[in-house]
């Protein structure tokens, strides 16, 4: 789960990590009462969840009172890549004559967490490793034994970092890992980490992602998780523990396992179509599973036709059959629908589908992508 | 010989009285019966299937008592890691963990604990590892494989289950089917797998089925180019996954520019690898 800025700023503040004064704002009125309390110059940040919030025009220095209305109520109205803008982070302006990248990441093949420090933030990291990899360091930390300082005056050492600055970059990096080991993060940045003309450090823009998977131990993000990023069905999905992601194409599918759900989405785009979704059912799916997983995947207007590819395992086929028996009568709309139906019960599943008639069954995998996309050309003709 | 797992395996189950962990005991048993012994805090003492395999309250105690070597685990994700560790801290040999939604810090100092022990972890989130004809340890149905001589390795449950039944229909069996699990961390890569797998005469090819997300089919790749002198077939899975979004597994997310399947794929085919663009088009293409 990610994170807004004003988010993690939040957490930053909590772990002493110097942040700007600021404020939140969910009209542009408000904008000018925070704006009036912390003084001016101030910038106006849209709070979405995307990279390159500056380039679309989602963060516009304000100087005045006479501007902040107007210039509010331009990012109010304005979509960032798509997402609409909700809420406005007011923040304190802050000169700065440097500016530093300082984050915490997982890395998948060392199978540690990395502490990633560049003397060139401002941009994105991936940005920075392409046009100044020499401004980036990095090292693994022991998962049993935390952060040490050593390994922060390792990295600043190597950039050549003003030794002035070394004892704050510690602690901040300090409180970085806390929040990173406290949090089950995945990843925390703070870019840019900027100097002041005081010369302190200071975080000006941050980003976190939480593990989905330490959710339950996470109490505090249950509150502040943010779905705009997931479409109203996908939240509906989640209700009934069904793993569904929408997409563009017009084969709607269920299948069992997230491995054979992608590969059945490829085999739809290898016989001539895109897929509408990914939907994985899980396994052991009881039938009422299957009912709602149906009427999730045929809400979506774009579906022409619908594959269903059960492979059982733990899965039995009659239990999807049911499932999908329970549904068929009430629908409203009249849409192809192929099943392939393999292994644990697969013969009694098939039974149990053959009195609907609107069902096309088919024996492997290529064979039902084929059928289902010829079955939707059929109805979009 | 095959790897990892071979009819000499004594099974002891974690999560022995659970719903799915009896349900799975039962099956391993009825495929193998070397289900030795099962743990369960709290039941030490009882019994399950058919008074045939004892519970204990700690894996120690199950190893004292019946020499278990191979733990299969299926307790619940919170609980999980804790099961991985008391079994590092047994000394079991192979430790099987079919458990999904780890949370990964509780991975990391599981993968930082292996580091320093001859415990072997395979998973989390895994299917588990079917040697046919000798031994299961985990959830891969039985009676989708023969036994025979190509080695599968894969990072997901059904879909594995796709390719090993296309191949028992063309008549091709299978020397071990290893799932290593669809999480971004997990205990054994396809690397290390890979290199078992040509170490083993009982193995003469190679089916690797990977999926989009992390690097780990990139790292096989390079492997194979340099180490590996069996044919090796391969099978990437989410072409048509978009970016940034978790396609249900844990590990299945494409980041900026790490983990797409046409990085995977190209690396694969400059190593010399035969790819099949479906699941069942591995029949068509294994040489018998």
């Amino acid at each position: 789960m990610k994170l807004h800025e004003y988010q993690a700023k939040l957490f930053f503040s909590r772990e002493g990590i110097p942040v700007p004064k600021s404020g939140l704002a969910n009209t542009p009125i408000e904008a000018r009462q925070i704006a009036a309390e912390i003084g001016y110059p101030v910038v106006l940040k849209a709070q979405v969840l995307s990279g390159g919030r500056g380039k679309a025009g989602g963060i516009r220095l304000v100087r005045g009172d006479a501007e902040i209305e107007t210039t509010a109520n331009l990012i109010f109205n304005s979509e960032i890549r798509g997402i609409p803008v909700h809420r406005l982070l007011v923040e304190k302006a802050i000169e700065f004559s440097q500016e530093f990248y300082l984050g915490i990441v997982n890395d998948r093949s060392l199978a540690k967490p990395i502490l990633i420090l560049s003397s060139s933030g401002g941009i994105e990291i991936e940005e920075i490793a392409l046009t100044a990899p020499e401004h980036i360091e990095k090292k693994p930390i022991n998962p049993l034994i935390g952060l040490q300082n050593y390994t922060v005056r390792a990295l600043a050492s190597k950039l050549g970092i003003d030794y002035s600055l070394w004892k704050p970059l510690q602690q901040i990096a300090a409180s970085l890992w806390r929040l990173f080991d406290q949090l089950d993060a995945t990843l925390i940045e703070i870019n840019p980490l900027v100097v002041t003309p005081e010369k302190t450090l200071m975080a000006l823009d941050g980003k976190m992602t939480i593990d989905d998977n330490a959710i339950f131990r996470q109490k505090d993000f249950l509150e502040v998780s943010d779905q705009t990023a997931e479409t109203p069905t996908e939240q509906e999905a989640k209700k009934f523990s069904l793993n569904y992601i929408q997409l563009n194409g017009n084969i709607g599918c269920m299948v069992n396992g997230a491995g054979l759900a992608m590969a059945t989405m490829d085999c739809i785009q290898q016989a001539g179509s895109e897929p509408a979704n990914f939907l994985d059912i899980g396994g052991g799916a009881t039938a009422d599973k299957v009912t709602a997983a149906l009427s999730i995947i045929i809400k979506d207007p774009k579906v022409t036709a619908v594959l269903i590819n059960i492979f059982g395992g733990i899965t039995r086929c009659d239990e999807v059959a049911r499932g999908l028996a329970a549904v068929l009568p009430e629908m409203r709309r009249a849409l192809p629908i192929v099943v392939r139906l393999e292994g644990t019960n697969a013969e009694e599943g098939k039974k149990i589908l053959e009195p609907y008639p609107q069902l096309l069954q088919a024996d492997t995998l290529m064979a039902a992508a084929e059928i289902a996309v010829r079955a939707s050309k059929q109805v979009a003709s | 010989m095959t790897i990892l797992l071979n009819e000499n395996a004594r099974i002891l189950v974690q999560g022995i009285t659970g719903r799915e962990g009896l349900y799975h005991s039962e099956r391993m048993y009825a495929y193998a019966k070397n289900v030795v012994a099962g743990t369960s805090p709290g039941h030490g003492g009882e019994w399950v299937l058919d008074y045939k395999v004892p519970v204990f309250d700690t894996v120690r105690d199950a190893k004292e008592s019946t020499q278990a070597d191979t733990s299969v685990i299926f307790v619940p994700a919170f609980h999980a890691a804790d099961a991985i560790m008391e079994s590092i801290e047994a000394e079991i040999g192979l430790i099987v963990c079919i458990s999904e939604g780890i949370p990964i810090k509780d991975m990391l100092k599981v993968r930082a604990l292996l580091e320093h022990s001859e415990s072997r972890l395979i998973g989390p989130n895994s299917p588990g590892i079917l040697t046919p004809g000798k031994a299961k340890a985990g959830i891969i149905p039985g009676s989708i494989a023969l036994p025979g001589k190509v080695g599968v390795v894969s990072r997901s449950g059904t879909l594995t289950y796709e390719v090993v039944q296309a191949l028992k229909k063309a008549g091709v069996g299978v020397s071990t089917c290893v799932g290593i699990g669809g999480d971004p961390i997990v205990g054994t890569s396809f690397v290390e797998c890979l290199d078992l797998f040509e170490s083993d005469p009982h193995t003469d090819q190679i089916v690797l089925i990977g999926e989009i997300g992390g690097n780990e089919e990139e790292l096989a790749a390079d492997f194979i180019l340099n180490h590996v002198t069996k044919p090796v077939y391969a099978y990437i899975a989410g072409r048509t996954a978009p970016e940034n979004r978790r396609m249900g597994h844990a590990g299945a997310i494409i980041e900026g520019k790490t983990g797409s399947a046409r990085s995977k794929i190209e690396s694969l085919l400059r190593a010399g690898v035969q790819l099949f663009s479906y699941p069942e088009e591995i029949a068509e293409i294994i040489r018998i």
